[in-house]
């Protein structure tokens, strides 16, 4: 996903003279081509994030898309006060573009862990969250953004993803896109993911008893896309399962479920399946704490049974 | 510098209104830095008070945002707005927030949690650089607000990237919160701090025009510059000087006549 990120970015910024990528201090062997083709549309801000987001709603003022550049937590929670009062307030263009999202780094330990990521981002009013599922994703993600320059959060996973979709989606915020169809007739369940966790998902749907889900993807949302979640909910057959590899609380599947408004129905439908605190703390790949958390195929067929 | 004294009696007439019709704080914090504001808007700062948009504007940021009356005060008097609208001060919904807001004409940016004035007006002064426009960054700050390390951050930025166009001045009061900078977090030698981040320093009496002139017109080479002003809390109502309780408490009906009183025999 990162790479496809730079080389995207890469590409609109060809097109696009606002566009600057600043990042802090990291980035190493992704980063490198946009800074020889823009040296003056690139900035290594250092190993400080407070100063790095205040800066970056600053050149944001003055007309520019800034894309601000790290991994996991450090240009969130460090600079969570920049983000809240300097870009969101005043409604400024500054792109969050965060790599590791979720577990991805979950050698690292607790402080590279992004669990509480959309919990952030999800309460600040102009914020978007952009959480692609595949490399075409993040394509579909860029184009909007560069599209629709706001005050945003671009959740990455790391690299090495498949790709599931087989063209760039048009995401919007939302709404939901479609990753593998039911067949029809079918009342299967519908796994609806926000984020990386989508590659888990279709590797999932390979099992005899999910064979006939419908896989949705829901790339771009926040506190002001809630609308037509009920209506995207009542428009399928079964029932819907959020996935998400972030907690629970405060997360994706939290935020489908307030987009309800308390409507019985479509609650009486939903289902969740996210990260639970037991992976507080702890160490290992991503597969494992996934599964530790939750996030497992296991959680999918306890639901079915 | 005369019309710069007017200008100050001016700005602290209407800060002592504004926050008594309000019952609002912080009129010490605004008092002390109505001279450095006067010669800003009086003498230095390039701006059009019909085009709050002008792109050859210089840019002026208050990271103290806790004392925004007296940036109302002096943007009604230049003409930004009518001085009317400054009534509207601390009413419910107003635009005129208790914290310095953008909504209001003029205002370049919101602040009210201290150490983010200084990253925000790096950002444009290197956009200003990158760019090569002419026009100036300026950002106020407060002496208490450098224990917040956001500064230090943008400190050592501006000297790497040699942000020349970028000027900070800083309301040394030597007062904060709740007590004497000294007795919280001892900035001396700031002098010699800042220099050592790269910064060209100067000092300068934060009420005397001249000397805050001479310090804005002052080549920093290809440095950032930091002007030290040496100020008083309270500046110009003898009973408001140097005392932590006028951070918080706005005077009532006897203190503001008394307040303008003094101002008037000026």
């Amino acid at each position: 996903m990162r790479n496809r990120f730079i080389t995207k970015l890469i590409d609109l910024a060809h097109h696009n003279d606002k566009l600057i990528l600043v990042v802090g201090d990291l980035g190493y062997n992704v980063v490198e081509p946009f800074a020889d083709l823009f040296p003056e549309r690139f900035l290594n801000a250092g190993v400080s994030e407070q100063n790095m987001m205040g800066l970056a709603a600053g050149l944001a003022s003055e007309g520019m898309h800034v894309f601000v550049y790290s991994i996991a937590n450090f240009p969130l929670f460090r600079c969570a006060e920049q983000i809240r009062n300097d870009v969101d307030y005043h409604n400024l263009p500054v792109t969050i573009v965060s790599v590791g999202g979720g577990l991805a780094y979950g050698a690292l330990g607790y402080s590279h862990h992004a669990l509480q990521d959309y919990a952030l981002i999800r309460t600040l009013p102009n914020m978007l969250i952009a959480s692609p599922g595949d490399p075409q994703e993040v394509e579909g993600c860029l184009d909007f953004l560069n599209e629709n320059p706001q005050p945003s959060y671009l959740r990455l996973g790391k690299a090495g993803e498949k790709e599931y979709h087989s063209k760039i989606p048009k995401p919007k915020p939302g709404l939901w896109q479609t990753v593998k169809e039911s067949p029809i007739g079918s009342s299967a369940p519908t796994l609806i993911t926000t984020g990386a966790v989508l590659q888990s998902v279709m590797e999932w749907s390979k099992h005899p008893k999910l064979k006939d889900f419908q896989i949705k993807s829901l790339p771009i949302w926040g506190l002001a896309s809630k609308k037509n979640q009920i209506e995207q909910v009542m428009s399928t057959e079964g029932i819907v399962i959020t996935v998400e590899d972030h907690l629970f609380d405060a997360g994706f599947g939290s935020w489908m479920k307030e987009s309800l408004g308390g409507n019985a129905e479509a609650e009486s439908r939903l289902r969740h399946i996210a990260l639970t605190s037991e992976v507080f703390g702890l160490v290992g790949s991503q597969e494992a704490l996934n599964e530790k958390g939750g996030i497992s195929l296991e959680s999918v067929l306890k639901i079915l049974s | 510098m005369k019309e710069l004294e007017k200008l100050s009696t001016q700005i602290r007439i209407s800060s002592l209104k504004m926050v008594h019709q309000s019952g609002a704080s912080h009129i010490s914090s605004a008092l002390s830095i109505t001279d450095i504001l006067s010669t800003l808007y009086g003498k230095v700062l390039n701006y059009d008070a019909n085009n709050e948009n002008l792109e050859s504007r210089d840019r002026f940021i208050l990271s103290k945002g806790h004392a925004c009356v007296a940036v109302y005060a002096v943007l009604a008097e230049v003409g930004f707005f009518e001085k009317s609208y400054l009534e509207s001060y601390g009413e419910d919904f107003s635009d005129l927030m208790n914290h310095i807001s953008h909504k209001v004409p003029g205002v370049e940016f919101s602040t009210g949690a201290l150490g983010h004035g200084l990253p925000f007006g790096v950002g444009k002064a290197l956009f200003a650089k990158r760019n090569k426009m002419n026009w100036h960054t300026y950002v106020l700050m407060s002496d208490g607000e450098l224990d917040e390390g956001s500064n230090w951050e943008a400190f050592l930025f501006s000297s790497h990237h040699q942000l020349s166009n970028l000027t900070t001045i800083i309301d040394y009061n030597k007062l904060q919160s709740l007590t004497t900078i000294s007795d919280t977090l001892e900035l001396e030698p700031l002098v010699d701090k800042l220099k050592s981040f790269g910064w060209f320093v100067i000092e300068a009496g934060g009420h005397d025009h001249q000397d805050l002139l001479k310090a804005f017109k002052d080549s920093s080479g290809s440095k950032p510059k930091a002007i030290i002003a040496h100020t008083t809390k309270g500046k110009g109502v003898s009973f408001m000087e140097d005392s932590v309780k006028w951070h918080y408490k706005n005077p009532n009906d006897t203190e503001l006549n008394q307040a303008l009183l003094e101002l008037d025999e000026k």
